[in-house]
């Protein structure tokens, strides 16, 4: 490609992925590759106990006798595990106590991104974990959450300074071997947020971790494990972004959530990592594992994501429902674009009597992209009287794009009733005939429908989310109509 | 002169449907275009709003001194260009306050206005339910989404009311009307009436007309109008039926 053309091609992309910058701060990293020797290194950099560098490398052996899975709707290109760096921090000047010890260039890349981690300017009252590449830089709000017995920290804190609960948890919800990627995370996890919510306590503040990729070819294996005892609630947010690089990226992340008896929890995700280019060059491969255990009676677990970034996502929020009348939700949309692939649903495990759940899911393909459904609804011979509804639809933008929808319904006793619906729909000329006969012009009309479209899902969301998130919607449907 | 359209042909997959069509509207002036059914009267809305599936093949449109044909469907809109349809189309989960906010903030940036606060744009969409008699909750629902077919014509018009044309045309607004209803779509239009904006009703039948008055009936017929007149040319025109015309324009050939 002539170098004009190149320039020009730099200059769209990144008017649309206004996240594709990049920080230069001074990096602490691990030679590129995997071996024993890398975990014994991010063990060792992370000063972490004998039994996590266990489960570590247990993970790794595992790891090791597991294959990619292929199953998906999806096109891997093959990934050298051996040319990533599993590991890269900024470069931390000494143990931090406020926040004048961050590194300002730190502290600009977050407020670059709308994050401030200053506590004083925070108004709406959500405390924050920033995930930089491998490290949790700063965590907001500790003290006050502390005062409710709260904990909330970056796991390589929790993993000392809470290690009979990080031990007891960790793995208990996504085993080291689930799968391919949750077994190579389990070997080289290297931060993320740790969250326990103390018997009948309702957290105050939304809690919320942001991951950013910022070092060349370094893969994020984040991990995050949320624990709410009896009788709890809490609400959590995570959000992503990545610089826009040629190259891939691998991310592939953990989230367990474990609620027991009359706990709630509420896991809401904004992911928005590099997508590509127009051409497919580029973007975040994104193979993230999400699980949460409604573990006593009347639990409930809700998981909302909305998913806008990344050139592969697979990734499919799932609950276990193992207490009587517990209730697993999952509303979802996502979004694909140019040559992004999605393979995105949930499974919804019932094993608890007269447990409920629902799936919403909302899917929107542009361009020449490729955005599959997935989802299992498997009912077991003890849930009785359980529910499940799901409902799938998919919105089509132009004539090059696929929409696929895998629904797996399993169910094992005579009691339970399984329903699910789905729809096919796309934007129609009249309706932006329409909008545009009003004054509202073709991009603004397109993230006016898709709002709509996306409404149930995004009604979900935080509030301090859902703005963010329609913005987003619009934003990365630009260019693909007309 | 807001509005001038001289000698305009247009086609459709290439089937010419005008043939010749001249028009004009000044501002403060009500104009009525009657003709039967499949004669381009729907087209011709749709030319003047934009649709680009009509081919223009010869004559123009002069919109406020400008050539229409160089602007784009949403910059017609902004210059005060509204057409209310004969079947709206629905946009589901967009609320109509929404869809009115994001309109009339696009209007208004395109006429170097700043956008209207969300208190503002509250205060100014009761003012217009106010003069419309709009009583229902029709501003929280999506647009048109399940509308019965009054809804759907009142909805046009309050949407008319928010974005204040200079030309509004409004296609067979009364098809499918009862009598309850066409009474208040036509009393929003008189009372949307003033002196620097004109309004074209296009309608089949001439019961709309006996509440809103033209100043001008026109007869459009195979692509061309054919007959102008004032109110009364459509009252002879419902006493005599459609082949009055024909047989009119039969002799003349």
């Amino acid at each position: 490609m002539p170098e004009e053309s190149n320039g020009i091609l730099k200059e769209v992309t990144e008017t649309e992925y206004k996240y594709g910058f990049y920080t230069d701060i001074e990096m602490d990293t691990a030679p590129k590759g995997l071996d024993e020797n890398t975990i014994r290194f991010i063990s060792a950099k992370k000063g972490e106990p004998e039994w996590m560098l266990e489960f570590r490398l247990k993970a790794f052996q595992k790891w090791l006798t597991m294959e990619l899975p292929d199953w998906a709707h999806l096109n891997i290109p093959p990934i050298n595990y051996q040319d990533i760096i599993y590991y890269a921090a900024p470069k931390a000047k000494k143990q931090l106590n406020n926040l004048d010890e961050v590194d300002p260039e730190l502290l600009d890349t977050f407020n670059k991104l709308g994050i401030s981690l200053d506590e004083q300017k925070v108004l709406s009252g959500v405390a924050v974990d920033a995930v930089i590449d491998s490290v949790s830089v700063k965590t907001t709000f500790q003290d006050s959450l502390s005062k409710h017995g709260i904990i909330f920290c970056s796991m390589s804190d929790a993993i000392k300074e809470h290690p009979e609960l990080v031990k007891k948890y960790i793995g208990s919800v996504i085993p080291i071997g689930d799968n391919f990627f949750a077994a190579l995370n389990s070997a080289v996890f290297t931060d993320g947020s740790f969250c326990y919510i103390p018997k009948g306590v309702r957290c105050p503040l939304e809690l919320s971790t942001y991951f950013r990729i910022n070092a060349a070819n370094t893969g994020q294996f984040e991990r995050t494990l949320l624990i709410a005892d009896e009788g709890s609630y809490v609400s959590y947010m995570e959000g992503c972004t990545a610089p826009q690089r040629d190259e891939n990226q691998l991310h592939a992340a953990i989230v367990e959530l474990i609620a027991m008896k009359d706990a709630q929890i509420k896991y809401s995700t904004v992911q928005n990592w590099y997508p590509g280019n127009k051409e497919g060059l580029g973007g975040i491969y994104n193979f993230v594992t999400k699980r949460g255990i409604c573990k006593g009676d009347r639990s409930k677990i809700s998981w909302t994501q909305v998913e806008t970034g990344s050139a592969i996502t697979w990734k499919y929020p799932s609950c276990i429902l193992l207490g009587d009348y517990s209730v697993g939700e999952f509303y979802s949309v996502a979004v694909t674009n140019n040559h992004q692939q999605a393979d995105t649903g949930s499974k919804m495990i019932h094993l608890g009597k007269n447990s409920s759940s629902t799936i919403i899911s909302k899917g929107i393909s542009a361009g020449k992209s490729q955005n599959s459904y997935r989802g299992l609804v498997r009912i077991g011979k003890k849930a009785i009287n359980s529910r499940n509804f799901s409902q799938c639809d998919s919105l089509l933008m132009g004539d090059k794009c696929g929409a696929h929808t895998w629904p797996y319904i399993r169910s094992e006793n005579k009691s339970s009733v399984v329903e699910h619906e789905a729809t096919t729909s796309k934007i129609s000329d009249d309706q932006l005939f329409y909008c545009n006969q009003r004054g509202i012009d073709t991009e603004q009309a397109i993230g006016l429908i898709v709002n709509g479209y996306a409404k149930e899902v995004l009604n979900k969301l935080p509030m301090e989310f859902a703005v963010e998130a329609q913005k987003l919607l619009a934003i990365s449907l630009e260019g693909s109509v007309g | 002169m807001l509005l001038e359209i001289k000698n305009l042909h247009a086609s459709i997959n290439g089937k010419e449907i005008l043939k010749g069509l001249d028009l004009k509207i000044n501002r403060g002036e009500v104009h009525a275009i009657m003709g039967p059914n499949g004669t381009g009267k729907s087209t011709l809305a749709a030319v003047i709003a934009g649709k680009d599936i009509y081919n223009v093949t010869k004559g123009e449109i002069i919109y406020k001194e400008k050539n229409l044909m160089d602007l784009s469907i949403e910059d017609r809109a902004r210059e005060g260009i509204f057409i209310g349809f004969q079947y709206p189309v629905e946009i589901p989960g967009v609320s109509i306050t929404n869809f009115m906010r994001t309109a009339v903030n696009e209007i208004r940036q395109y006429r170097n206005l700043e956008a209207l606060s969300a208190a503002e744009f509250l205060a100014m969409m009761e003012e217009k339910k106010k003069l419309l008699e709009l009583h229902s909750k029709l501003t929280n629902r999506s647009v048109n989404e399940g509308f019965s077919g009054g809804e759907k014509k009142r909805n046009e018009i309050f949407q008319m009311a928010m974005l204040e044309p200079e030309l509004a045309i409004l296609d067979e607004t009364d098809s499918g009307l009862d009598i309850d209803a066409l009474r208040v779509v036509a009393a929003g239009v008189n009372k949307l009436r003033r002196s620097d904006n004109a309004t074209v009703v296009i309608t089949h039948y001439q019961r709309l007309l006996d509440y809103i008055v033209p100043d001008f009936v026109h007869i459009l017929y195979e692509g061309k109008i054919v007959k102008t007149g004032n109110k009364d040319l459509a009252i002879e025109l419902e006493e005599k039926g459609y082949d009055w015309i024909k047989n009119e324009l039969l002799l003349k050939k």
